[in-house]
């Protein structure tokens, strides 16, 4: 049973290096596979390359999915990264 | 073997072995193997050698510049350990039994093609990271060195074709005796970072990096430009009494640090040093400076991918103020165009970058980016004695809207109940004839002129100074400088107001005494020159100087000035 949850960015610069960087290293720390959705693409969470790829920018909605043991802190984890980081909510 | 000879970009002689900064040849085979399990043994080794060396640059690059440097890192530890990138590869291996090498380069250039022909140039760029971090492990795999200058742990001197400022910065002096480069001049990036390190250095020797062999012993002269490979006995022992000697005048010169800079006729000026980040502060107060006369706030905003915060900001501002204590610093507003560049703004490529949309054009613009600039300093400027200055002003009306920004701000704070201090005082660059030959007008309205010379030279001479061509056109004695500089401070004088000068030409030694006898107050230059130009001004009257102004404001050329001064100040 996967959990998921929608959020939009708000940061003007979009999902950059920095924020990436640590949404990635934040993801890896746990074991739920982890994906983020965004313009019809899914890609590998744990994985810099994919988040970078998407070249997220301002006023974008991305979904964050978590599936495994630990999927619901995993979510919430991703999630209060994002708004700490102030990307967005 | 005759001394290769280049431009003496940081005083001091270094002799050492060669440590070259250069890509190894990273060429291989493609085979099949047989084993594959122990290809990707191979592999996840290489890796993590990788890795290891990643997460030293990393703290070096924290400890020396701060945590937004060491980011680059972090990001590149994060593609050796990326499962996208990483099982790819070992599946190669697997299926189609091959060696690790042509694994690893299939995938990676995959992604480095996919990054590249994205239509978001930060994206490109994230390409160059691949590369990078794929080098290395190759390197791993292959067995042959790898560059990291971070990790240098023995005396070497470093030979390159340039240094870029993320070379530099992870240069330890404690190692690292002295560099040398093909390309560059007394200007460019990595001179000016060498006198911040204080480590002798010659640039623009056009070809070291072809002449010097690994394990190569040389000598780099940096008072004179020379390099000398493979020295023999008798060589090596004549730059050693050089080293002895230059360290005894170092010494001498040392005594001057807690002392004024006063002529010999008791005429006080200020020597204060050019710097580019807070952690240049310590070579300030160790050579004796007198306050800062030009902080660059470009180094905040380059080798990243992101504007720096207003905070990130304020806290170096503040660093860099709280360390002087009550010592002025002057801080110059951002100065980014030329041949300066911020690939995340994405500025069109221009034909004439020095004339273009550079410095505050670009601000009066962009006011999002000056405004954050500006309220970071007026917030810092309770903890020291900040002065403001804007950089490449061309017209009064610049000044003036680049002032009301300013005030706004400041206003904005104090209503919101931020500390502001209430004497800060806002000046400009000197740097383009327009305001040099108006600067009457301006000294009205400002507070102080600083001459930028290095731009000012090439804009009254109309000479590119990246070009070397027409670097004989770089004339700093030009009579037509000195008028220029002159007009500058009798018309700050005229108001009351004070002119300092803030380019290579304020260090100079035959520029001193021109400049002390045009009247000028402040020199701002490289901290180590300090030292030097106080013991220069020591033995110099100022009033016989000033005598010899209007002959020298009408003479003919630059060479006329020259010998002129040699001749009244035995040089």
């Amino acid at each position: 049973m996967a959990v998921e949850r929608t959020v939009t960015i708000t940061d003007e610069t979009g999902v950059h290096a920095r924020p990436a960087t640590v949404l990635v290293n934040k993801a890896g720390s746990f074991s739920s596979d982890m994906n983020l959705e965004y313009n019809g693409k899914s890609i590998n969470l744990k994985s810099i390359m994919g988040v970078m790829s998407l070249g997220i920018p301002q006023g974008a909605e991305i979904k964050i999915v978590a599936d495994g043991s630990d999927e619901q802190e995993a979510l919430d984890a991703i999630v209060d990264v994002i708004k700490s980081e102030g990307l967005g909510e | 073997m005759a001394p290769l000879t280049g431009i003496a970009a940081s005083n001091g002689i270094a002799i050492a072995k060669a440590y070259k900064l250069a890509i190894p040849d990273l060429s291989f085979e493609k085979t099949k193997v047989d084993h594959p399990d122990q290809e990707i043994e191979r592999l996840t080794s290489a890796l993590a050698i990788s890795s290891s060396e990643l997460e030293k640059i990393k703290k070096h690059a924290r400890a020396s510049l701060g945590d937004e440097h060491a980011e680059i890192f972090s990001a590149h530890l994060l593609v050796l350990s990326d499962p996208e990138l990483i099982d790819p590869i070992k599946d190669k291996i697997q299926n189609e039994k091959v060696n690790a090498e042509f694994a690893l380069d299939e995938t990676a250039q995959m992604f480095i093609q996919m990054f590249e022909s994205m239509d978001n140039e930060y994206m490109r760029e994230r390409a160059a990271d691949i590369k990078d971090v794929t080098k290395r492990v190759m390197a791993h795999l292959l067995g042959v060195t790898f560059p990291n200058p971070a990790l240098i742990d023995e005396e070497v001197i470093v030979i390159a074709e340039d240094l870029t400022p993320s070379d530099t910065a992870q240069l330890n002096k404690q190692f690292v005796q002295g560099f040398t480069t093909n390309i560059g001049g007394r200007t460019s990036h990595s001179a000016i970072m060498a006198r911040s390190l204080e480590i002798p250095a010659v640039v623009g020797t056009k070809n070291v990096t072809e002449q010097v062999n690994k394990g190569d012993v040389i000598i780099v002269d940096g008072i004179h430009g020379e390099v000398i490979i493979n020295p023999t006995e008798d060589e090596i022992k004549f730059y050693q009494q050089k080293q002895e000697e230059f360290e005894q005048q170092k010494n001498e010169w040392a005594k001057l640090k807690d002392e004024p800079s006063v002529t010999k006729d008791g005429t006080h000026v200020e020597l204060v040093a050019n710097i580019g980040t807070p952690e240049d502060v310590s070579g300030v107060l160790n050579n004796g400076g007198e306050g800062v006369g030009l902080y660059r706030t470009e180094f905040l905003y380059m080798g990243k991918n992101e504007l720096p915060t207003e905070d990130e900001q304020f806290e170096a501002y503040k660093s860099v103020l709280e360390q002087m204590k009550d010592k002025p610093v002057v801080v110059r507003t951002l100065d980014i165009g030329g041949d300066k560049e911020l690939t995340y703004l994405e500025l069109p490529k221009e034909m004439n970058p020095f004339l273009g949309y550079r410095a505050i054009r670009l601000c009066l613009e962009r006011d999002d980016i000056f405004r954050t600039q500006l309220r970071a300093l007026l917030r810092a400027s309770t903890y020291g004695n900040l002065k403001i200055m804007f950089p490449m002003i061309a017209t009064l009306d610049e000044f003036r809207q680049a002032k009301a920004i300013l005030l706004e701000e400041k206003d904005n704070l104090v209503q919101a109940g931020t500390a502001v201090s209430d004497d800060i005082e806002i000046g400009i660059m000197v740097e383009i004839p327009s305001t040099a030959v108006i600067a009457r007008q301006f000294a009205k309205e400002v507070d102080f002129f600083s001459i930028g010379t290095n731009d000012l030279i090439q804009y009254t001479l109309a000479a590119d100074r990246m070009n070397e061509r027409v670097s004989y056109l770089y004339q700093p004695y030009h009579p037509a400088i000195l008028n220029l500089v002159h007009n500058v401070i009798e018309a700050a004088h005229a108001e009351g107001k004070w002119a300092g000068m803030c380019g290579e030409m304020a260090g100079d030694s035959i520029a001193i005494p021109i400049l002390l006898g045009l009247g000028l107050d402040e020199f701002s230059m490289s901290a180590t020159s300090i030292l030097p130009a106080r013991t220069q001004i020591k033995h110099l009257s100022k009033e016989e100087l000033a005598s010899y102004k209007d002959q020298l404001l009408s003479m003919n050329t630059a060479d006329e000035v020259e010998a002129f001064i040699r001749e009244k100040t035995n040089q």
